[in-house]
């Protein structure tokens, strides 16, 4: 056995570690759910190519001038035909030649209606040879950086930090107490540091395999940017990670019985999972609740990921949330070291 | 009968014992735990602290291991003390708590290897799994051990440190008879190496077989002390006499209890629940005399037999209760 090897602070590491692994549920909750939950969100706020709305009319010369716009598929019917397809769906809008003009029948309760009925006229006025007074050009934005799924997977990803070091560390921390075997490390010669920095650097290591495999699949699915230095990003993570230890700590610090924890846990978690803008941005929030909602550790992280991410801002330009988790990281650390119940 | 000679001598310490006890007291709330301590333990010596559940012994225990802080006296192991040389001592002292459970998910050479990685100096984790007997068990997970194996592991984790002074608190509670008597021929091991132990228990079986001198503590006091012969001894004889007879009504009691009291070799006299306990020095001479006793009032036993005193018999006689009571 090397001399590192011997060291207690590598076996208590290990032994973490090992435990994790050993872990299925863990394992799934960590690695693969938040990569399931971020595909899962890709699929359903995917950007489809805009609608092309199925329309009618009753001569063929209306039909040819429907046709003519990209965003209409046209089709000649007559009247009671065309009032049939109307009330089943089968079209949007029916286009009826009288003497004066046209007429068109369509539901404005219906928004695929509405546009149906703006660009069947603006196509009929077209065809019959209006001009417009000023020319407009279209430029569309499809740029990655601006979807919804750019915008969750730095949420998810600081939701993620924090669940895994929260639960990491406070489940496993009651456990030991309340199987008595916290108390049995402290009656062995143990320094009392090591046992808290096993899990801080257990809690390291398998942050590098967590974050990397969610971002690498974010990347590569979805192609998600990273306009901000890589570097800054891994140290937003790890500093987001250590203030949810440091939080996880504090919850497990008293707690006797993991149902007493798992409530302590889940009343920290809560408030962030539903103000911290995970899902979508947090200034949805009332005025007189933001400066609460920014003190979240949990607002802070996704503000500066989505910074680092979406903006590509150094840290000088978030220096706001990085004290703000800086805070979390050293308050609620000093506060469980003193409290802390070793037995 | 006197049991002045069995009270704790209060001479001073002295430095060459491996645990030194003086006056120790600890309150939890309104709880006297321990109330008034006085105990020491020579090097090479296995002592047993005895006693109903509830007596103080984990708290006494606890307080020698310093996991838990006296309200007043004071302990020293090894000439050190906890305030001073914390440190010095949990490198010297081997501990196994009551009811550790250790990761169900490490093996058993995991789990003794991250013990052992906590002492500077001690035996090999292969050395621990061997003395355990846990060789067939070294990459089983803790998990999948029985509860004797798991204690053994247990006594292993005290181990490694290669420790001069053992505590084992209840070292075989719950664990069934084949299993306690394969912790109890590791002990001896222990023992035998000249390693110092001391280990509580509620089980007199236990103490007789495995301590050379016992303290038996009842409401936080050690109320005797001594080898197991010295306190069978002091009870006034070697051997009880238990019968019971045909109960009618006009038997009385308080009469009988007189007339047997009066036969020679017979030390006391008690009645648990219609059984006749009766302690006496010598069966050859007295049972005759029972019987007679029995003849001449034309009583019937319905149950009648002897054993030699045990510890059990020494509780009952101090305090009046069964252990088993508790």
């Amino acid at each position: 056995m090397s001399k590192l090897q011997d060291s207690s602070l590598f076996q208590l590491t290990a032994a973490r570690f090992r435990l994790f692994l050993r872990e299925p549920e863990a394992v799934f909750w960590i690695f693969i759910f938040p990569i399931l939950l971020a595909f899962g969100l890709g699929i359903a706020f995917r950007n489809r190519p805009a609608d092309v709305l199925p329309v009618a009319a009753t001569t063929l010369q209306l039909t040819q001038s429907l046709a003519a716009d990209k965003g209409l598929t046209a089709k000649t019917l007559d009247e009671t035909e065309g009032m049939r397809e109307l009330t089943i769906g089968a079209i949007q809008l029916l286009a009826i030649q009288t003497p004066q003009g046209v007429t068109y029948q369509y539901d404005d309760t219906n928004p695929d209606a509405r546009i149906s009925r703006m660009l069947a006229d603006r196509a009929i006025q077209a065809a019959a040879g209006r001009k417009d007074p000023v020319s407009a050009q279209n430029s569309l934005v499809h740029e990655a950086g601006s979807r919804y799924i750019d915008f969750v997977v730095p949420g998810l990803l600081g939701m993620n930090l924090m669940g895994s070091a929260i639960w990491g560390l406070g489940f496993s921390i009651v456990e030991a107490r309340q199987k008595k075997l916290l108390k049995r490390m402290v009656a062995s010669p143990m320094p009392r540091w090591q046992y808290l920095m096993a899990f801080l650097l257990s809690r390291l290591i398998m942050l590098v395999i967590e974050v990397i495999a969610f971002l690498g699949f974010a990347r590569l699915v979805f192609g998600v940017p990273f306009h901000g230095s890589l570097w800054e990003l891994a140290l937003l993570c790890i500093l987001t990670s250590l203030a949810f230890s440091s939080l996880g700590l504090l919850i497990a610090s008293r707690a006797r019985t993991m149902e007493a924890a798992s409530g302590l846990m889940n009343l920290a978690m809560l408030p962030m999972w539903i103000l911290s803008g995970v899902f979508f941005s947090a200034s949805r929030f009332p005025a007189v609740i933001q400066p609460f909602v920014h003190a979240l550790p949990l607002t802070a992280a996704i503000d500066a990921l989505r910074g680092n991410m979406l903006q590509g801002m150094h840290l000088n330009q978030l220096i706001m949330p990085t004290a703000i988790l800086l805070a979390w990281m050293v308050i609620p650390f000093a506060v469980a070291l003193k409290i802390f119940r070793w037995r | 009968m006197s049991l002045t000679a069995l009270q704790p001598d209060r001479k001073a310490t002295v430095p060459g014992a491996a645990l030194a006890l003086r006056g120790l007291k600890k309150a939890f709330g309104d709880v006297q735990a321990v109330d008034g301590v006085d105990l020491e333990v020579q090097s090479g010596e296995c002592f047993g602290l005895l006693g109903p559940n509830g007596a103080g012994k984990t708290t006494t225990i606890e307080i020698c291991e310093g996991l838990t802080e006296l309200d007043e006296g004071e302990v020293k192991l090894l000439g050190l003390d906890w305030k001073r040389n914390a440190n010095e001592l949990r490198q010297r002292i081997g501990i196994q708590l009551q009811e550790t459970q250790f990761p169900d998910k490490l093996t058993v050479e995991e789990t003794l290897r991250l013990f052992r990685s906590f002492f500077k100096r001690g035996i090999s984790a292969d050395e621990a799994i061997r003395t355990a007997q846990l060789e067939e068990k070294r990459k089983a997970r803790v998990g999948t051990l029985s509860g004797g194996q798991k204690q053994r592991l247990a006594m292993a984790t005290a181990l490694v440190g290669d420790p001069e002074l053992l505590f084992l608190d209840e070292p075989t509670t719950g664990l069934d008879p084949q299993a306690r008597r394969h912790l109890w021929d590791l002990v001896d091991e222990l023992k035998h190496a000249g390693r110092t132990i001391i280990l509580t228990t509620h089980y007199m079986d236990e103490a007789e077989r495995l301590c050379d001198r016992v303290a038996i503590m009842d409401q936080g006091k050690i109320i005797a002390l001594g080898t197991v012969r010295e306190l069978i001894a002091s009870v006034g004889g070697e051997h009880i006499v238990e019968f019971a007879v045909k109960s009618s009504t006009d038997i009385n009691t308080a009469d009988l209890a007189t007339q047997l009291k009066a036969i020679e070799g017979v030390h006391s006299h008690r009645i648990d629940a219609g059984l006749h306990q009766l302690s006496v020095t010598s069966l050859h001479t007295t049972v005759p005399r029972v019987f007679e006793e029995m003849e001449a009032r034309g009583l019937t036993l319905t149950e009648f037999r002897t054993h030699s005193a045990t510890l059990e018999d020494v509780f009952v006689a101090l305090t009046g209760r069964n252990l088993r009571d508790e």
